[in-house]
């Protein structure tokens, strides 16, 4: 830990890279991980009642979010998915 | 039944009522070789329980439990789900029934029907709808609710415009909106006949109606809401969406009153019996109602707070402490409306008597359970006796046999019950059921005829993509040519089309001969959920020779269309995205081949007690052998103190009858004295070592392991002879001992039992105490009882016995556990000192007799039996079953089930349902042959695998195991799929099948590479 503070403190304020500026339109690209018995039955239901909720989310489905492995969250963000979200 | 000749048994049953506990028997009993008909009244199957938001004292969501048996009993080959049925007569015998049925007509044709919704859509009449109580409103054409189980709707005559017109003429636009064809005006319903060898009565309950207690302003006080509105206010998909809200004016209440006992335990315009479930739900509520808005503050007013079953008590603490509900003790006489602000007043006497006037934003008033309205037309068209409450009548000693021949009872026509004993129930018909039709089974059931599977390994992957329009559920958002263009350059896909219904028949067809014409060996159809449609398309593609493996849905419509209506550019973008996922997905798939296993028709019973012989001699009538180990040296088990039931039935006289009906029956084998040593195995293959060195083979096991009551150390007992305990108390009675005039017997309850570190009910004292005070005073009413208490927990129709006490002068004085009664000597007498809460002072009483309610423990032999079995325990040693709420006899781990006192303390008819229960469940198991594993399990790689052990510490199912060369073997028919393994290995060495990382991985990729959808 104190080597990182070091660094941090060593490192010229001018380096460090600016976060861009988010266009108006940019939506992120959100992906979810849900349980079959559960979050992945839960999107069902918001689907049956006809339940409105931004359209950048897509849903892939695990048999328990046990399954869920850093693997696939790490592979997501390399991609360029922009948020992840574990339910179950 | 021995009278009836093999022949004339059907293998066929009829249940009349589709709730938890008929779906429990009929999924039962169509897995083991029966043929089931089930008739329900409602469009839908479900009861009562799809209309609750959680359960208690777990807080799971009932329909997310309920949903998936709905599903699976409604697609079951071998159960025919009749709804808007009943029954009209029945004739013939057990074995032999002749049943005719009436159906009412739907107007819409469930063959056609693909249950996508676009008529009620349509449809201009809205009518309130008695599924959310009338908070919400449904259309003339609906579905119960949005699970409804058959997906089809139905058109209710008395609000269709079309049907009220007598030239059929106005509206008919439903018609017009079902793409399917399927609304059909002129139907005129029908009437079936059914043969069947038994039938199963589980018609449910109906409600008490709180308008007759006008003084609490159900009906009259817009806020004053049933116990069963507030679950329907309560419900994610009920009328409110979930947010808890008034009635009168939407806004959010902060203090809301639970008012308990209305309807219930009343003698005048209600019912005089418990209905068993309100104290718990009432504490489910408002921990829920807290869980939803933290503002909330609780209030339930109560009598008794009884919270008897397993966990209960814990729940209640669990309320009060962590979320401040406020438990009041008191009858509130009267709630009235505060003019203008739609506030409730309420009027109630406090502890110490003064009168409290308080004000609630909300009121809920926790109504009792009753039977069905024609409950009495409903006995007599089966034949059956009932109680004096028009309950089916029952005996303690077979408490789901009705008085007929062959009619089995379940649920709450038997008796108020919850979720758990009813499904146990439910269960218990099914065992017995079983054990009547025996020989039977197997004879009227159907098996599918499959041709040989193609083998498509090393093939190069042609996928098949079928995107349909759902009529235009899906089409209507997201424009299907997009999705079929998009798809059709990805790799792998050899052939795209859209259809209208993929689900319809004519479509299955068209996509059985597609697979053929254009030799696909994959298919991905981007329709609905696989929750609900999977199992459809599997067997669909299945039936034109593809591994049902090689398939997958993309769920376009509950995941993208109906949530993005409106925005169609991008919902189309969405479904882009989400099928060139399963693209990717089915690009890797494998065929898979479910597995099986061989079963050793036989069952291993550990106990022989009241549970452990029950369950052996319905299993052993079953036609499987049976070994009982029992360590005592005789078969009875605690029962053997027991001599009469609080109903005066002979407990010694029935235990007799089962001993001899044990050690008499041919295909069951008893060892006593003896242990289980050491034992091996899985679902359909145990090997079990005795302690006498003998080996059972079998494929099931029952932990019958029972109980041991708890040896006071308090209240002088061992110390004065005139302390005693409600057992010796009883041994004494039973043996002839005559109270004296002026005799004073002072009764404890609780003793041992809801205190730390035993906080929980042992469920059988209050009855006992009860019986006893009842036994004296019938013997000599001269003599003296008082019972000092903490909650009379007479629950159900028990509740006349303790009414009865008190009719022959029983006093009951409650205690409270901060300020517990002290006892001391006092000559050849005891004196008891106890605070008086009505008298608000000091009683001090000499007794003759000390009695102490003293409560139960699970028997030391528990823990190792458990160990042995690799099963758990709760903290206070008893075993815990798989599920709390539906699975109350299983384990986790396939083949094991529970029955008895080893499961939680209970009653002699409770442990009797549960031993039937756990040997219908385990009748299941042995009436296979063989026991299919499904494919979608983890494979373990043992030469990628460094036995760290964490699969093995993780794994809920205890399918990893330590082989005989000391590293980690998996045994894959223990294997249920969840890839917990997968996710903790290190080394990679599980990938669960049809989930394996490459997968998911190219799943993400897909997911990556589509746009995300631009909100407008």
């Amino acid at each position: 830990m104190a080597d990182v503070a070091e660094a941090t403190e060593r490192t010229p304020v001018s380096t460090i890279e600016k976060p861009q500026d988010i266009p108006a339109e940019w939506q992120p690209n959100v992906l979810a991980f849900a349980c079959h018995y559960c979050a992945f039955a839960a999107a069902d239901l918001a689907g049956v009642m006809r339940l409105s909720y931004p359209p950048n989310v897509k849903i892939i489905r695990l048999p328990c979010t046990g399954k869920l492995d850093h693997i696939h969250v790490l592979r997501a963000f390399e991609r360029g998915i922009d948020g992840v979200f574990v339910a179950g | 039944m021995s009278l009836l000749s093999n022949s004339t048994k059907r293998g066929s049953v009829l249940i009349v009522g589709g709730g938890i506990g008929g779906m429990q028997a009929a999924l039962d009993l169509a897995d083991s070789g029966f043929k089931v008909h089930m008739v329900q009244r409602d469009p839908s199957i479900g009861g009562t329980m799809v209309m609750l938001d959680k359960t208690f004292p777990t807080g799971d969501c009932a329909m997310c439990m309920i949903s998936p048996k709905m599903v699976e009993a409604g697609r079951h080959l071998n159960i025919d789900v009749h709804t808007l049925a009943e029954v009209s007569s029945v004739e013939g015998d057990a074995g032999d029934f002749r049943v005719k049925v009436k159906v009412a007509p739907r107007y819409v044709d469930a063959d056609k029907c693909t249950g996508c919704g676009d008529c009620e859509v349509k449809c201009p009449k809205k009518v309130s709808s008695e599924f959310d109580q009338n908070l919400g409103q449904r259309k003339a054409v609906y579905s119960l609710f949005p699970q409804a189980v058959p997906n089809t709707r139905a058109i209710d005559a008395s609000q269709c415009l079309c049907l009220n017109d007598p030239d059929r003429k106005r509206c008919r636009l439903c018609e017009k909106a079902c793409k399917a064809g399927a609304i059909n005006y002129a139907d005129k319903g029908k009437e079936i006949e059914l043969n069947v060898g038994s039938i199963i009565l589980s018609p449910g309950l109906d409600r008490y109606d709180a308008r007759a207690r006008q003084e609490l302003g159900l009906g009259r006080w817009q806020n004053v809401v049933s116990s069963i509105q507030f679950e329907r206010i309560l419900s994610a998909s009920g009328p409110y969406k979930g947010e808890v809200k008034r009635p009168s004016d939407g806004r959010h209440p902060k203090k809301v009153a639970w008012i308990q006992c209305v309807g219930s335990r009343d003698n005048h315009n209600a019912n005089p019996w418990c209905s068993s479930v309100c104290c718990m739900y009432a504490t489910k509520q408002s921990i829920i109602a807290k869980e939803h808005d933290k503002n909330i503050e609780p209030t339930v007013f109560y009598m008794e707070m009884r919270a008897f079953g397993k966990d209960f008590d814990k729940y209640v603490e669990r309320a009060k402490k962590e979320y401040g509900v406020r438990y009041q003790r008191a009858m509130v006489s009267a709630v009235r409306e505060e003019p203008g602000t739609g506030d409730l007043v309420m009027k109630y006497a406090a502890e110490d008597g003064t009168l409290v006037t308080e004000n609630f934003d909300m009121v809920v008033l926790s109504v009792g359970f009753q039977p069905h309205c024609d409950a009495e037309q409903f006995a007599k068209t089966f034949g059956i006796e009932t109680n004096e409450y028009l309950f089916a009548k029952t005996s303690p000693f077979t408490p789901v046999k009705t008085s007929r021949e062959g009619v089995f009872v379940t649920g709450i026509y038997q008796g108020p019950k919850d979720i758990p004993e009813t499904v146990i129930q439910g269960s218990a018909v099914a065992g017995s059921v079983m054990a009547l039709l025996a020989e039977a089974r197997g004879t009227e059931t159907v098996e599918k005829e499959l041709p040989p599977e193609k083998d498509v390994t090393g093939e190069e992957a042609r996928i098949g993509v079928f995107v349909c329009h759902c009529g235009t559920n899906i089409s209507s958002t997201v424009n299907i040519d997009e999705v079929v263009n998009a798809v059709k350059d990805q790799p792998g896909v050899a052939y795209v089309t859209n259809t209208i219904y993929a689900c319809a028949q004519d479509n299955q067809d068209m996509i059985k001969q597609t697979i053929k014409e254009q030799n696909l060996n994959r298919v991905v159809i981007a329709s609905c959920t696989p929750r609900t449609h999977e199992k459809l398309f599997q067997e669909t593609i299945r039936e034109a020779g593809l591994n049902k493996y090689l398939f997958d849905l993309a769920d376009i419509r509950e995941q993208c269309s109906w949530c993005h209506k409106g925005q169609n550019e991008v919902a189309t973008k969405k479904a882009i995205g989400i099928v060139k996922m399963s693209v990717a997905k089915s690009r890797l798939q494998e065929p898979l081949q479910s597995e099986t296993v061989g079963v050793t028709p036989s069952c291993l019973v550990i106990g022989g007690g009241i549970a452990g012989m029950t369950s052996a001699l319905s299993l052993a009538d079953q036609g499987f052998p049976v070994y009982v180990i029992e360590k005592d040296n005789e078969l009875g088990g605690l029962v053997k103190n027991v001599h009469r039931t609080l109903e005066g039935l002979d407990v010694q006289e029935f235990l007799k009858d089962r001993i001899e009906a044990v050690k008499e029956h041919p295909k069951i084998t008893v060892h006593t004295g003896v242990e289980v040593k050491k034992t091996d195995g899985f679902v359909g293959n145990f090997k079990t070592l005795l302690t006498d060195g003998s080996t059972v083979d079998h494929g099931a096991v029952i932990l019958a392991t029972g109980g041991v009551e708890y040896e006071p150390t308090e209240y002088l007992y061992g110390q004065s002879p005139n302390v005693v305990t409600q057992r010796q108390l009883e041994k004494r009675i039973a043996e002839g001992e005559m109270p004296k005039s002026g005799e004073r017997y002072v009764m404890i309850q609780c003793v041992g039992s809801r205190e730390e570190p035993n906080q929980y009910c042992s469920r059988i004292c209050c009855q006992d105490a009860v019986k006893n005070a009842i036994a004296i005073k019938e013997r000599n009413p001269g003599a003296e009882v008082m019972i000092l208490y903490r909650d009379v927990r007479t629950y159900g129709l028990r509740e006349d016995y303790y009414k009865k006490a008190r009719d022959l002068g029983v006093i009951f004085t409650r205690y409270d556990v901060d300020r517990k009664p002290r006892v001391e000597p006092a000559g050849s007498r005891v004196n008891v000192r106890t605070w008086d809460y009505m008298l608000n002072k000091e009683l001090s009483l000499d007794a003759d007799w000390l009695v102490l309610s003293t409560g139960l423990r699970p028997h030391p032999s528990t823990d190792r039996v458990g160990e042995m079995y690799k099963v758990t325990r709760n903290p206070d040693g008893y075993f815990l079953e798989a599920h709390v709420k539906l699975r109350p006899v299983d384990f986790p781990s396939e083949g094991l089930f529970v029955a008895g006192l080893g499961h939680a303390p209970k009653n002699i008819d409770e442990t009797i349902a549960q031993a039937l229960a756990a040997s219908g469940r385990a009748g299941v198991v042995l009436s296979h042959e063989k026991l299919a594993v499904s494919g979608i399990i983890a494979k373990h790689k043992r030469e990628l695998c460094m036995s760290c052990l964490s699969c093995f510490r993780v794994c809920p199912f205890g399918s990893p195991y330590i082989a005989e060369d000391g590293k980690i073997s998996h045994n894959e028919v223990k294997c249920m799929g969840c890839g917990i393994c997968a996710g903790i290995c290190p080394a990679k060495a599980f990938q669960v099948n049809n989930f394996r990382d490459d997968q998911i991985l190219a799943m993400i990729d897909a997911a990556a590479e589509s746009e995300p959808g631009v909100v407008n």
